[in-house]
């Protein structure tokens, strides 16, 4: 279990690399940790950018790796439209850092061999992702 | 042990001397891929792991790495010798000597010819060229030319290895150009041919002897630029010029332009591309990429040593000052040759050799060295009980124990590879308990003894260690 906290832009990107350390560390294929370490950066930059604070949780079998992102934040209202890409609800002087582009979770949806997202608005969120180990 | 770690099944140029190594932790904390741990006093490789880049070579206070090489005298065992001079050997001479008067003093050494490695430099350029004119190519295609840079994309990276351009390194196909025009035109049978590259790093010298990507060896050795440079140096100052032809160069600009950062993608006429040196940046830009950032860049030219190779640690002169040179050398000839002009010379380049000659003939396997056991299931158990070790750590990274990190000191711990009294943080609390209990049983008497002696007695027996002896007494 790892903590984000929203709006460390300076920090971002932590998480995901120890994700990825441990992938690597418990022998997962590389195309897996591949696709998954995008998903999960592109995961914790929803959190940074949009909610006050997450967790990412890991849970590796030998057959998925299933990653949760778990935050504290605004929540998503539309589901749909927030997986279409060049959606985003991301403010001008995030965009203007070069985030935000609304490819986050089409990314992390072509990245997953499963996602699935529940959302309360003014809540949070938490999305599950899932990678087949085959 | 659970992972044994296999020795002898890769070849390293860089090697520890044991004796002028005083097992400080200094190269174990700039080792890029943690490869090395300081046992019995002593700075050890882990080999799977050491992709040659040399680092430990530069930061070693007390000059205890060392890159091995061949030697000069080793061409002696050939009958015909060619030396593949690295486009950094141009960078070495410092008052605009010219690049003839270097090869010249290479045929001075006793070699019989000079083939560039510059000039196949040019040619892999061409071929790099039509490699991005394919629509199917991965992005960003990866600069394969700097064999440590090959070798950490397998140890840390392997999933990126499919990015890595298929181009024959231009020292290989230098090596195959020569060996066939001294076969094919001279008639000299293969096995009396000794190719040697003149390298400016030991990532280049293990290449030579255990080439990745490739199953079959064209070169036979490589000898360090260093080795050769101070008769080489006394040659190129000193000979007339008559002793000096310039019919052994013929490498452009372009392709000399290579021995530093920023030659390779100039030389491909990549349009959006980024050029890296120096492992660690190198490392950055992987992990940008990691994250699936840089997926619009069509190129990265990646090399581990700053300057690119002309900041080898088998140069001789700075860095700074040699890539200064390479860059006057590389836009001497024609300084405002257009990038259509430059596809259209490695065009016809190219029709010069065979495509078998281009490209690498094995696939470049990954090395996956972090996996903690090579059963899935026990090396997940393995890193749950890492994460707990390394709670249990102080988290200082001091390297006493020998390892870079307290995490790294938690992975050996998990693969038998240390214990946990190896820090000393731990071994000191281990101490500190023990003498807690040396005390707790010094204060404690035989029954016997219990009245006469000053020790616990009823009255003054706060704690309850010595209760039993207290009670047997009274």
């Amino acid at each position: 279990m790892f903590r984000i906290d929203g709006g460390d832009f300076a920090g971002a990107g932590a998480v995901s690399s120890k994700i990825k350390k441990i992938l690597q560390h418990i022998g997962t294929k590389p195309e897996i940790i591949r696709r998954a370490s995008i998903a999960t950066y592109e995961a914790e930059m929803n959190v940074v950018i949009h909610a006050t604070m997450g967790e990412i949780a890991l849970d590796a079998t030998p057959s998925i790796v299933h990653i949760r992102i778990l935050d504290e934040g605004p929540g998503i209202p539309d589901i749909d439209r927030a997986m279409q890409p060049g959606y985003s609800t991301a403010p001008d002087e995030i965009r203007e850092m070069g985030f935000g582009a609304g490819m986050g979770l089409p990314n992390m949806e072509r990245c997953a061999d499963k996602l699935d997202i529940k959302s309360v608005v003014g809540i949070g969120t938490t999305v599950d992702m899932v990678f087949r180990n085959e | 042990m659970s992972e044994p770690e296999e020795t002898g099944k890769y070849f390293h140029s860089v090697q520890l001397i044991e004796d002028k190594c005083k097992g400080c932790v200094t190269c174990i904390k700039h080792c890029p891929t943690e490869a090395i741990r300081v046992r019995d006093g002593k700075a050890a490789i882990l080999e799977v792991r050491c992709v040659d880049c040399g680092e430990c070579v530069r930061i070693c206070p007390n000059q205890a790495k060392a890159a091995v090489a061949d030697t000069l005298e080793s061409i002696s065992k050939f009958r015909y010798k060619i030396a593949l001079p690295a486009p950094a050997l141009y960078g070495q001479f410092r008052g605009g000597v010219k690049p003839e008067r270097i090869l010249a003093g290479l045929i001075h050494l006793g070699f019989d010819d000079v083939f560039e490695v510059a000039y196949a430099a040019e040619i892999i350029s061409g071929r790099i060229r039509e490699i991005l004119q394919q629509p199917d190519r991965p992005m960003p295609l990866l600069s394969s030319s700097c064999p440590s840079i090959v070798r950490l994309i397998q140890v840390r990276f392997p999933e990126y290895i499919g990015n890595i351009v298929p181009a024959a390194s231009p020292m290989r196909l230098a090596a195959r150009m020569a060996r066939k025009h001294a076969t094919e035109t001279l008639g000299i049978p293969d096995e009396d041919i000794g190719v040697f590259f003149i390298s400016p790093c030991p990532g280049k010298v293990s290449a030579v002897a255990d080439p990745v990507g490739y199953s079959k060896r064209f070169i036979n050795g490589a000898i360090p630029i260093a080795e050769i440079y101070t008769k080489l140096h006394s040659f190129v100052y000193n000979a007339s010029d008559k002793d000096v032809t310039d019919h052994l160069c013929k490498a452009s600009g372009v392709g000399i332009g290579w021995g530093r950062c920023g030659g390779e993608v100039l030389a491909i006429g990549a349009h959006r591309h980024i050029s890296v040196d120096g492992i660690h940046h190198v490392i950055q830009i992987m992990e940008e990429m990691g994250r699936g950032k840089l997926l619009d860049m069509d190129y990265i030219e990646m090399l581990a040593c700053v300057g690119g190779c002309v900041g080898g640690v088998l140069n001789v002169d700075n860095p700074f000052i040699s890539r200064r040179r390479i860059r006057e050398l590389a836009s001497q000839d024609s300084p405002s040759e257009s990038d259509a002009a430059i596809a259209e010379r490695q065009a016809q380049l190219l029709q010069t050799v065979t495509p078998d000659m281009l490209g690498l003939d094995e696939p470049i396997e990954p090395r996956p060295t972090l996996c903690l056991h090579s059963d899935m299931a026990t090396a997940i158990q393995k890193m749950e009980q890492l994460e707990e070790i390394v709670k249990t750590l102080p988290g200082i990274d001091c390297g006493a124990c020998g390892a870079p990190h307290c995490r790294a000191l938690a992975e050996d711990i998990v693969r038998d590879l240390a214990v946990e009294t190896d820090c000393v943080f731990k071994l000191r609390e281990r101490v500190h308990e023990l003498a807690d209990e040396m005390a707790e049983l010094a204060a404690k008497l035989p029954p016997a003894m219990g009245v006469l002696g000053k020790g616990p007695t009823k009255d003054d027996d706060k704690g309850n260690s010595s209760t039993a002896g207290t009670e047997a007494g009274s």
